[in-house]
């Protein structure tokens, strides 16, 4: 399988690209999921970044949290009421101090749970290989298709260069 | 001039590509260091550890200063970097990786510190809390194995923050780089490739960081600071030790981030990146930070004062007018007299000026946990057991090695990351929403309307 792509200098023109490559998908029989993108940082305020906007790793990291804390209550308590220490009189569960220890074990939670939303949110990692250019360095921003159909190739090129590509390369995709 | 992405990409990755003469002679000499230290160590297992000064009354001294330093130049990174990103600050963009990097070294440096303490640190899986047949299990109210809890969290938390804002960048040093340190670094970037929804994901992740770990870094030097208060020792049984702590650490950590980066825009030629504007800004936070630490070193004297309890006032003259008075007034000395005019005046704001300013503060700070940790123990409660402390040169030569092992650290780790992130400057060249681009010439005529009174419809 093959990726059909083009370069352009600027998040707007990668834009246009998007929108007539999302526009022509259906009549040029391919998904809207087979186009790329492909940059070397992040484009605020454009469609094509915000559509992948979520408030879900929020809600996983806090929930991670809740995990966490659960870990580090049960932790304390139940190895506090099992290994018994001689406490003078004092409670052998303490709320403050436990309380760090489940504090503790809260934000540790949070924090891994959002490594992992990351890593699966961003599919990685992925050893399958990635498409790539030299001249994303530079700052340009790839835009094309992976696997499109022979017979639609001579249109997409022509929505590639329409919003504003000088160039049209093709290179083998990673997973083919 | 304002660099292009190409240049950014070509400047900030050139380190990791080439090494200058310089760069060897600074770690050759870190590395000198650290193998004093690690023959002084070998000399300890062997000896045993009655070969520091460490004796009755005084059993914690320098290796619990080194502890409480090192925790405390931890807080230089993760916390900086994570208020920085909260806040937006896109001044923040060079100086973040430089910061983060601080923290995960210093951790690990203030986390080796007890281990040499145990004496026998292959047991030191001791203080891990798991169910075992010796009988021991760690005891949840002892501060201690709060530090266990804090620290580890923290050391975990700072990793993942350094790591992931990493990731796009060893994604670059990938497409650069050729045979082995492709495969390197093709591991590193976990198939990063540059997707909007890699970039979304990251971004959020950032941010959720960052609001986790700003608590986290609080905590850990809160909990540092219970190891004392929370015994009965004059001087050392505070209700502010938690916040007095916290401000001393951001205080020595923005302090050593200043020294690392005057000395890698040096060593890395990164002038054009870590400017004169960055050590400006956090020489200003440096400035805040000394007046607060003038202001809780007075608070917390001047109630041991007030009170004139005798187990405190013994601790409090000592410390000022009697044995320990030189070190007192040197600690003042670097911490705000000092430091104070150099930073509160713009002239002298500079590179240079704060670099000096950074270098007094970081000893200032070194005595300053000193002078906490070891007059409050040989002076405490009945003169009987007064006592006194000496360093021997083991001492002296691990908390050496100590500065040493964090020097060598960082520039290895300048070697496989670059040290400004590069997709984080390439983000600076975008325009930001709220300063559009400037208007061309041809059109400024329209732009010069604007300038005068607004239309009634536009003011209302």
């Amino acid at each position: 399988m093959k990726v059909l792509y083009a370069l352009y200098p600027g998040p707007d023109a990668a834009q246009d690209a998007v929108d007539s490559l999302r526009a022509a998908a259906a009549d040029l029989k391919f998904d809207a999921k087979q186009i790329v993108i492909v940059s070397g940082e992040p484009h605020e305020g454009y469609e094509f970044t915000d559509s992948h906007t979520t408030s879900a790793p929020y809600r996983w990291a806090v929930l991670g949290g809740i995990c966490g804390g659960t870990c580090g209550y049960l932790l304390t308590t139940i190895s506090q009421k099992a290994y018994p220490l001689v406490t003078g009189g004092m409670s052998i569960t303490p709320v403050w101090t436990n309380g760090i220890i489940v504090y503790e074990m809260t934000m540790l939670g949070a924090i891994l749970t959002t490594l992992v939303t990351l890593l699966i949110g961003a599919g990685l990692p992925n050893f399958k290989g990635v498409i790539t250019d030299p001249e994303i360095a530079t700052g340009k921003i790839l835009v094309g298709v992976v696997g499109p159909p022979e017979s639609s190739q001579p249109e997409l090129e022509k929505r590639l260069r329409q919003a504003g590509a000088t160039q049209i390369k093709y290179a083998s995709a990673p997973n083919s | 001039m304002q660099r292009t992405a190409e240049q950014i990409e070509h400047d900030l990755l050139w380190p990791i590509f080439h090494t200058s003469r310089k760069y060897w002679i600074a770690v050759g000499l870190a590395t000198s260091l650290v193998l004093a230290g690690v023959a002084a160590f070998g000399y300890q297992l062997y000896a045993g550890i009655g070969v520091w000064g460490i004796n009755s009354p005084v059993f914690w001294a320098f290796d619990i200063t080194n502890f409480v330093f090192w925790i405390g130049i931890s807080h230089a990174g993760t916390l900086i970097s994570a208020i920085l990103r909260l806040c937006n600050a896109t001044w923040r963009r060079p100086v973040t990786r430089c910061a983060e990097a601080i923290t995960v070294f210093a951790i690990l440096i203030g986390g080796m510190v007890p281990l040499c303490h145990i004496g026998r640190p292959w047991l030191a899986f001791w203080m891990i809390p798991y169910p075992n047949q010796r009988g021991i299990w760690p005891n949840f109210r002892s501060p201690l194995a709060w530090d266990f809890f804090a620290i580890s969290t923290y050391l975990t938390g700072s990793c993942i923050f350094l790591y992931l804002p990493t990731i796009p960048d060893f994604a670059s040093v990938r497409d650069a780089a050729t045979g082995f340190r492709k495969k390197v670094y093709r591991a590193l970037a976990l198939g990063w490739q540059g997707t909007p929804r890699q970039w979304q994901r990251l971004e959020i992740a950032m941010h959720i960081m960052a609001i986790a770990i700003v608590p986290v870094a609080v905590s850990v030097h809160t909990i540092v600071s219970w190891d004392f208060s929370m015994t009965l020792v004059p001087m050392w049984h505070s209700s502010i030790f938690g916040p007095y702590f916290v401000v001393g650490a951001i205080f020595s950590g923005i302090a050593a981030l200043i020294l690392a980066m005057a000395l890698l825009r040096k060593l890395l030629r990164l002038e054009e990146y870590l400017k004169p504007i960055h050590f400006n800004n956090l020489g200003k936070l440096l400035l805040t930070m000394s007046l607060l630490w003038f202001y809780f070193t007075f608070a917390e004297r001047m109630t041991a004062w007030y009170g004139n309890t005798p187990s405190e006032m013994a601790v409090f003259w000592v410390s000022i007018r009697q044995h320990f008075a030189p070190l007192f007034w040197i600690m003042v000395f670097c911490n705000f007299i000092i430091p104070m005019p150099i930073l509160a005046s713009k002239r002298l704001r500079t590179v240079t000026g704060t670099a000096i300013a950074s270098c007094f503060i970081v000893v200032g700070m070194w005595i300053e946990r000193f002078l906490i940790i070891v007059p409050a123990l040989d002076h405490k409660f009945l003169s009987y057991s007064w006592g006194t402390y000496r360093p021997t040169w083991v001492e002296d030569t691990l908390m050496a090695a100590s500065f040493g092992a964090m020097a060598l650290l960082y520039l290895l780790f300048t070697k496989f990351v670059p040290m400004v992130s590069v997709w984080e400057m390439k983000v600076g060249l975008q325009p930001h929403p709220g300063f559009p681009l400037p208007v061309p010439a041809e059109e400024q005529h329209h732009s010069l309307i604007l300038e005068g009174p607004l239309p009634t419809d536009v003011a209302e």
